[in-house]
C-alpha cells in the first residue's frame, strides 16, 4: 500500500489532475529562497566579525594563530568535494545509482576531511589561548567560521540519510528531487567558503 | 533533600506577587477545564486528528488567528495594568521592576505574538484561495510553521509564571540584556521564545513566495493579482530578507550569555551599538511587514465595499515594492541620538521621509476608489474608513519624528509612544479587524451580526484617540516612556489619566467583540453565510463558505484582476460557464510530525532557558529524529476520488 502510493507520488510529476505545478520545481526554487536567506545569515556574520576582528582585548591576535597551509588543505578537500558532488548529480542524470551513491560517498569522506582539519585547527587555537571567550573577536572568528562547520556537518549527515534512501528506492522523481537540492546546499558551501578564505584568512594574514 | 527542593522551587516559580498567584490559579483552573471538556466529550482524538496533525491551511489559518486573539487579551491586559499605574502614579499597583516587565512582554506579545499570528492567519485562509491553488506549495512546512510558532509563544509566555519574565523591553538592548545586568532566567525565555517561532515565520514567508509564484490559477498573470496576494508578496521579501538577521542576532546575544562570547558585552571588546544596529535592520522592515498586509486587506475591502475596481492598481503594487525595499534603509532613525554624526542621520532621515511617498499614493487610490462609488457602511468597511484619517495621523508625526534634529527632543518620549501606537492600532490592528470581519464568513461559514459589531468599532475607535492624543501632548511635557512613576509636580497626571481612560475603553470594544464572536456561535445555524455574501470581486468569493477542503473543485482561472466580478457580470449576460469535469483531486496528509517536532523544540528552548544541557540536548535530538522520520517518509500524500467531490459539491452547492 505504501509502496503504491510512493509509486503514484512519483509518477505525479508529469502531472494529470492539476497539471501546471510540479513539486520538485518547486522544491528546489523554496531551497533557492532558503539559500538567499543563508547568505543574508552569513552576511550579519561576516558584518560582525569585520567590525570586531581588531577588538583582541590584549589577547592573542587572529593573524599569528593561522597557519596557511592547513587552511589550504582545507579549501583544496571542500572545492574537490563540490567537483565529486557535481560528478554525483551527473551520474545520476545518466541513470546510474551505483556510480551516483560512490561519488556521494567520496564526497561526503572529502567533507569528514574538511572538518576534521578545521577542529584541529581550532583545537590548536585554543592551545595558543586564543579560545571561544579570549575577546570579542576570537568570539567573532569562532562563530562565523563554526556556523560553517555546522552547515557541512548537517550536510553530512543529510547525505548519508540520502544514500540510503537511494539504495532503497533507486532514482526516482523524489529522490533526484532530494539529490538536486543537496548538491545546490553543497556548492553554496563552497561559495561560502571562498568568502571565509579571503575575508577571514587571506585577509587575515596580509 | 526537601530543604533543596523548596528552594530550587521558590527560584523556579515566580513568587511573592498577589498577581502571579492568581495568574497560577487563573492557568491551572483553564488547563483543568479543557482536560476535562475534551475528556468528557471524548474529543481528544478529533483534536489530534482535525486540528494538530491537520496540514491544511485553512485550518491552520484559523489556529494562527485563535492564538493571536488569546495573545491580544494578554498584551492588552498587560497594557491596562501599565496605565492604571500610569494613572495613580504613587499607589504602587505596580512596582518599577514589575512594570520594566509588563511593558516588556506587552511589546513583545503585541508584536511577534498578536500582529504576526494574525497576519500569518489571514495569508492561510485567504492567499490559496484569492489565486485558486488547492493548498500552499508545502503544506507540511505550513504546519510546522504554526506549531513553531505557537510552542514558541507558549515558552515565552510560560516566562510570567517559572523563572521569571523578561525586563529589559521589547528589543532588550545590551548591555541591560546581558548576563551581567539581567542575570535571571527571563532574557533567555525571550530569546528562545522569539527565536523558535522565528524559524517558523521565515519558513512561512519562503513557503508562500514558492505558492504566489507557482501556484496561481491560470490566466493569472502578475499584474492580475488580487492585492492582497500582492501585498503578501511583498511582506514576504521582507520577511526573507530580515529574519535571518533577527535570528543571527538573537543567537549571538544567547552565545555572550551561555558560552561566554563577548559580541555586545561592556568588557574585552564587546560592541553593544553592533548589537542595537543590528535588531533594527531587522525591526524597522519587520513594522513593514505588519503593515502592508493591512494594506493588502484595506484594498480587497475599498474595493468590494464602494463596488468599483480598485484605483491605480499598478502605483499600489509599485508603492509596495517600493516600501519593501526602501524599509531595509531606515533603520538608524531609531537611534538618532546614538551619535553616528550629521552625514550618517541625515541618510536616514531622507529615506525615512521617502517611505511617506509611496505611502501617501496609497491613500489617494484608497480614496480616489470611493470617489463616486456606491459605498456600504459594513463592519470591515467602516473600519477601512477609521484607518485613514488615524494613519495619517500617525504618519505625519512618524514624519515629525525622522527630522533627526528634533527627534533629540521627540526620542523615547510619550511623543514616540503615541505615534508608534496610532500607526500599529490604527494601521495594523484596524486593518486585521477589517479582514477578520471581511473574510469571517468565508472561515466560517456563517456571518456575526453587525450590531455587536458598530458597538466595538465605536468604543475602540473614540477610546483610541482618548488613550493616544493626551499622550502625544504630555510627550512634548517631556514624559519620557518605560517610567512607571512621576511627581504631581509634572503636570502630567491630567492627560495621563484621560489617556488611562481611553485605554479601558478600547478593552470594552475588546469584550463587544468578544460578545459579538459569542453570539455569533450561538446562532450560527441561523445566520449562514452564502459564498459571496458582500458581493465580492475575488476568486475566493467563487466557491462555498466555508471552502470545502479542496478549495476548487475544479481549477479556475485567472484572467482578470477581479476574476469573479468579471464571471459574475457575463453570466448576468447570460453567458455560463461549461459543466465542471472532475478529476481526482492530489492532497496532501495530515503529519503529526510537525507537532511533536515542535515540542522537542520547546523542551530544547526550556533546557537552554534554564541552562540545562541534557534538557536541551534531549530536545534538539528529537527535532533531529523528527527530521530524519520526515525525510524517510515517502508515502505523504492521496487522491480525492472523482465521486466524493461529486457528493461534497452537490451537498454544498445544493444549500447555497
Ligand atoms: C490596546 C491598546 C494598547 C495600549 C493601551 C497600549 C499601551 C502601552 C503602554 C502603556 C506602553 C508602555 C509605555 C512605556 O511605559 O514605555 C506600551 C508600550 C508598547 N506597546 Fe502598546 N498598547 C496597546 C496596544 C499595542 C499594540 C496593538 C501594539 C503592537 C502591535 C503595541 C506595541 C507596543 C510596543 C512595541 C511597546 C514598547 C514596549 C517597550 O517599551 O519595550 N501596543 N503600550
Ligand atoms: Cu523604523
Amino acid at each position: 500500500m505504501a509502496q503504491a502510493a510512493a509509486k503514484h507520488g512519483e509518477n505525479h510529476a508529469h502531472g494529470h489532475d492539476h497539471g501546471h505545478h510540479d513539486p520538485q520545481e518547486m522544491k528546489i526554487l523554496g531551497f533557492w529562497f532558503f539559500l538567499i536567506s543563508d547568505v543574508i545569515l552569513f552576511s550579519v556574520l561576516f558584518a560582525t566579525f569585520i567590525v570586531l576582528r581588531d577588538n583582541t582585548a590584549g589577547g592573542p591576535i587572529l593573524s599569528d594563530l593561522i597557519k596557511m597551509p592547513g587552511v589550504i588543505a582545507e579549501t583544496f578537500l571542500l572545492l574537490t568535494s563540490s567537483f565529486t558532488s557535481g560528478l554525483a548529480v551527473l551520474a545520476m542524470n545518466q541513470g546510474k545509482v551505483k556510480q551516483l551513491i560512490n561519488w556521494l560517498i567520496i564526497t561526503a569522506v572529502l567533507g569528514a576531511g574538511f572538518l576534521a582539519l578545521e577542529i584541529y585547527e581550532f583545537v590548536e587555537m585554543v592551545h595558543e589561548g586564543f579560545s571561544y571567550t579570549t575577546s570579542a573577536a576570537s568570539g567573532a572568528f569562532f562563530t562565523l567560521v563554526g556556523t560553517h562547520g555546522l552547515h557541512v556537518s548537517l550536510g553530512l549527515i543529510w547525505m548519508i540519510g540520502l544514500m540510503f534512501q537511494l539504495k532503497k528506492r533507486g532514482i526516482t522523481d523524489v529522490t533526484r528531487g532530494k539529490i538536486n537540492v543537496i548538491s545546490l546546499y553543497w556548492h553554496f558551501l563552497d561559495v561560502v567558503w571562498i568568502f571565509l578564505l579571503t575575508i577571514v584568512y587571506l585577509m587575515g594574514v596580509m | 533533600m526537601l530543604e533543596r527542593l523548596k528552594e530550587f522551587a521558590s527560584e523556579f516559580f515566580v513568587t511573592g506577587d498577589p498577581l502571579i498567584y492568581g495568574a497560577d490559579v487563573a492557568i491551572g483552573i483553564t488547563i483543568i477545564a479543557i482536560v476535562s471538556v475534551l475528556t468528557y466529550f471524548k474529543k481528544w482524538g478529533w483534536l489530534w486528528r482535525n486540528w494538530l496533525t491537520t496540514v491544511d491551511h485553512k485550518k491552520i489559518g484559523i489556529m494562527y488567528i485563535i492564538a493571536s486573539i488569546i495573545m491580544l487579551f494578554r498584551g492588552g491586559v498587560d497594557a491596562l495594568m501599565m496605565r492604571l499605574q500610569l494613572a495613580m502614579p504613587n499607589m504602587d499597583f505596580l512596582h518599577p521592576e514589575h512594570y520594566n516587565q509588563v511593558f516588556t512582554t506587552h511589546g513583545t506579545i503585541m508584536i511577534l505574538f498578536m500582529a504576526m499570528p494574525f497576519m500569518f492567519g489571514l495569508f492561510n485562509v485567504i492567499v490559496p484561495l484569492q489565486i485558486g491553488a488547492r493548498d500552499v506549495a508545502f503544506p507540511f512546512l505550513n504546519a510546522l510553521s504554526f506549531w513553531l510558532f505557537f510552542l514558541g509563544a507558549m515558552l515565552f509566555n510560560l516566562s510570567f509564571v517559572i523563572g521569571g519574565s523578561p525586563d529589559a523591553g521589547w528589543l532588550s538592548y545590551p548591555p541591560l540584556s546581558e548576563l551581567s545586568h539581567s542575570p535571571g532566567v527571563g532574557q533567555n525565555f525571550y530569546i528562545w521564545g522569539i527565536q523558535i517561532s522565528g524559524i517558523g515565520s521565515l519558513a512561512t514567508g519562503i513557503n508562500f513566495m514558492v505558492t504566489i509564484i507557482k501556484m496561481r490559477a491560470p490566466g493569472m498573470k502578475w499584474m492580475k493579482l488580487p492585492m492582497f496576494t500582492w501585498s503578501v508578496f511583498s511582506t514576504c521579501i521582507i520577511i526573507l530578507f530580515a529574519f535571518p538577521i533577527l535570528t543571527v542576532t538573537l543567537a549571538l546575544l544567547f552565545l555572550d550569555r551561555f558560552a561566554g562570547a563577548h559580541f555586545f558585552t561592556l568588557d574585552l571588546g564587546g560592541n553593544p551599538m553592533m548589537y542595537i544596529n543590528l535588531i533594527w535592520m531587522w525591526g524597522h522592515p519587520e513594522v513593514y511587514i505588519v503593515v502592508l498586509p493591512a494594506f493588502g486587506v484595506f484594498s480587497e475591502i475599498v474595493s468590494t465595499f464602494s463596488r468599483k475596481k480598485l484605483f491605480g492598481y499598478k502605483s499600489m503594487v509599485f508603492a509596495m515594492l517600493i516600501i519593501s525595499f526602501l524599509s531595509f534603509f531606515t533603520w538608524a532613525h531609531h537611534f538618532f541620538t546614538m551619535g553616528s554624526g550629521a552625514d550618517v542621520n541625515a541618510f536616514f532621515a531622507v529615506t525615512t521621509m521617502l517611505i511617506a511617498i509611496p505611502t501617501g499614493v496609497k491613500v489617494f487610490n484608497w480614496l480616489f476608489t470611493m470617489y463616486r462609488g456606491r459605498i456600504r457602511m459594513a463592519t470591515p468597511m467602516m473600519w477601512t474608513i477609521a484607518f485613514i484619517p488615524c494613519f495619517i495621523v500617525g504618519g505625519m508625526t512618524g514624519v515629525m519624528l525622522s527630522v533627526a534634529p528634533a527627534d533629540f527632543q521627540f526620542h523615547n518620549s510619550y511623543f514616540l509612544i503615541a505615534h508608534f501606537h496610532q500607526v500599529l492600532i490604527g494601521g495594523v490592528v484596524f486593518g486585521y479587524f477589517a479582514g477578520l470581519y471581511y473574510w469571517w464568513p468565508k472561515m466560517f461559514g456563517f456571518q456575526l451580526e453587525e450590531k455587536l459589531g458598530k458597538w466595538a468599532f465605536w468604543t475602540w475607535n473614540i477610546g483610541f484617540y482618548v488613550c493616544f492624543m493626551p499622550q502625544y501632548a504630555v510627550g512634548l511635557m517631556g514624559m519620557t516612556r518605560r517610567l512607571s512613576t512621576y511627581g504631581w509636580d509634572t503636570g502630567w497626571w491630567e492627560l495621563n489619566f484621560v489617556s488611562t481612560i481611553g485605554a479601558f475603553l478600547m478593552g470594552v470594544g475588546f469584550l463587544f467583540q468578544v460578545a459579538q464572536i459569542a453570539d455569533g456561535i450561538r446562532k450560527y445555524k441561523t445566520l449562514k453565510a452564502s459564498g459571496d455574501p458582500w458581493d465580492g470581486r475575488t476568486l475566493e468569493w467563487s466557491i462555498p463558505s466555508p471552502a470545502p477542503e479542496y478549495n476548487f473543485a475544479v481549477t479556475p482561472r485567472g484572467d482578470d484582476v477581479d476574476e469573479w466580478w468579471e464571471e459574475k457580470e457575463r453570466r448576468a449576460k447570460g453567458i455560463h460557464p461549461p459543466e465542471p469535469v472532475y478529476e481526482p483531486i492530489h492532497m496532501p496528509k495530515n503529519s503529526s510530525i510537525p507537532f511533536i517536532m515542535s515540542v522537542f523544540w520547546f523542551v530544547a528552548g526550556f533546557g537552554f532557558v534554564f541552562g540545562w544541557l541534557w534538557m536541551a540536548i534531549l530536545g534538539l535530538a528529537g527535532v533531529g529524529i523528527c527530521m530524519i522520520a520526515r525525510s524517510f517518509s515517502y508515502d505523504t500524500d492521496y487522491y480525492i476520488p472523482v465521486d466524493e467531490i461529486k457528493r461534497t459539491e452537490a451537498s454544498l452547492r445544493g444549500s447555497v
